[in-house]
């Protein structure tokens, strides 16, 4: 499975939660699977998904926060794991679609297939830490959170053909913040 | 006026409820006051790009933010400042410990104590530089609004000499 299957596969549960999503190809893909105004798509700022959802859940701890995150993006910003775990909101879920690669700019391998992030984020801490294929994420998800969550998704490299978002950055931001106010 | 005091009661005036940091000895104080006060959200966090963008996620949930730091992390979160911030259009109160400007003992700071003002130049922020603490509450209460209406982060640098 890739990405954009995996992505469609976490979809099919999402209602009226936050979603922030990593530049390049992982927002191209959620806007062509369904577009909403509480998906908040990156257009920049690689490494910086986690952090921008932590602030979010910080901020609106009566909404639940999703983030969908890469391997390569995310080993650009592991420190925010340490903080995400010792701030602890329970309206965070932090889902890390790891293909191995850095899919966005042509596939060159990350460190990731050498590390296993699950085993990395359980490390740190987190004590509900999971494997995406080992979990009814529709559990995860209805279930009452008493803790921020950590998801490791193993996927296959490759990216669908999915076209470049027509949104202006002031147009995904408006729309973004006026759905959740 | 203290002149940690002076810039915690900027932040105050400001109405500033939402702070990210990472420490400086100079701050040391007002981290300390931050703390305390149940009105602020503090976070502090491992890298100065990790604060800009946990500060971005809590201005779109509707805070007030700032971040604390030293000014050698600037270097850390240019890409952050143009890429997210200057993008999207978002406000920040930027307020730093200014190192290796005149006065400094460590000799490690001095190059980017000369570089901070040429960053935030290069990448077009507007930032002052308040002598006192009189000067620096007032700069520093007027700077989230200031902040909002251009649409792009403020910076208060603040010199060995103010402390």
């Amino acid at each position: 499975m890739q990405r954009f299957d995996g992505i469609k596969d976490v979809m099919k549960h999402i209602e009226n939660e936050i979603i922030v999503c990593n530049i390049g190809f992982p927002s191209r893909e959620l806007y062509e699977i369904r577009d909403r105004s509480r998906n908040f798509y990156m257009l920049g700022s690689m490494g910086l998904a986690s952090s921008i959802g932590l602030g979010l859940a910080m901020s609106k701890i009566e909404e639940k926060v999703i983030v969908f995150d890469g391997d390569g993006s995310i080993l650009m910003n592991l420190g925010s794991l340490v903080t995400v775990f010792n701030q602890n909101p329970n309206n965070f879920i932090l889902i890390v679609f790891d293909n191995g690669c850095y899919g966005s700019t042509g596939n060159q391998c990350t460190y990731a297939q050498n590390v296993n992030l699950l085993e990395l984020a359980k490390s740190i801490g987190f004590k509900n830490s999971y494997d995406y294929n080992e979990i009814d994420f529709k559990d995860i998800l209805k279930n009452k959170q008493d803790s921020s969550i950590f998801i490791h998704y193993k996927i296959l490299p490759g990216n669908a053909d999915s076209p470049i978002i027509d949104l202006s950055p002031e147009e995904i931001k408006n729309r973004f913040k006026k759905s959740i106010e | 006026m203290d002149s940690s005091e002076a810039v915690y009661s900027g932040l105050k005036s400001a109405k500033i409820d939402f702070i990210v940091s990472l420490p400086c000895v100079n701050l040391g104080k007002i981290l300390e006051i931050i703390e305390k006060d149940e009105e602020i959200i503090h976070i502090p966090v491992t890298r100065e790009e990790e604060g800009i963008g946990i500060c971005a996620g809590a201005f779109l949930g509707g805070k007030k933010t700032a971040i604390l730091m030293q000014n050698s992390g600037l270097g850390n979160c240019v890409n952050a400042l143009t890429s997210l911030y200057q993008l999207y259009s978002l406000p920040l109160v930027m307020i730093m410990s200014h190192r290796g400007t005149k006065g400094e003992p460590i000799i490690g700071q001095v190059p980017m104590g000369i570089a901070t003002p040429k960053i935030l130049e290069a990448i077009e922020l507007k930032y002052f530089n308040p002598k006192t603490p009189q000067e620096a509450n007032k700069t520093i209460a007027d700077s989230w609004n200031l902040s909002k209406s251009e649409k792009k982060p403020v910076s208060i640098l603040l010199d060995i000499s103010y402390w």
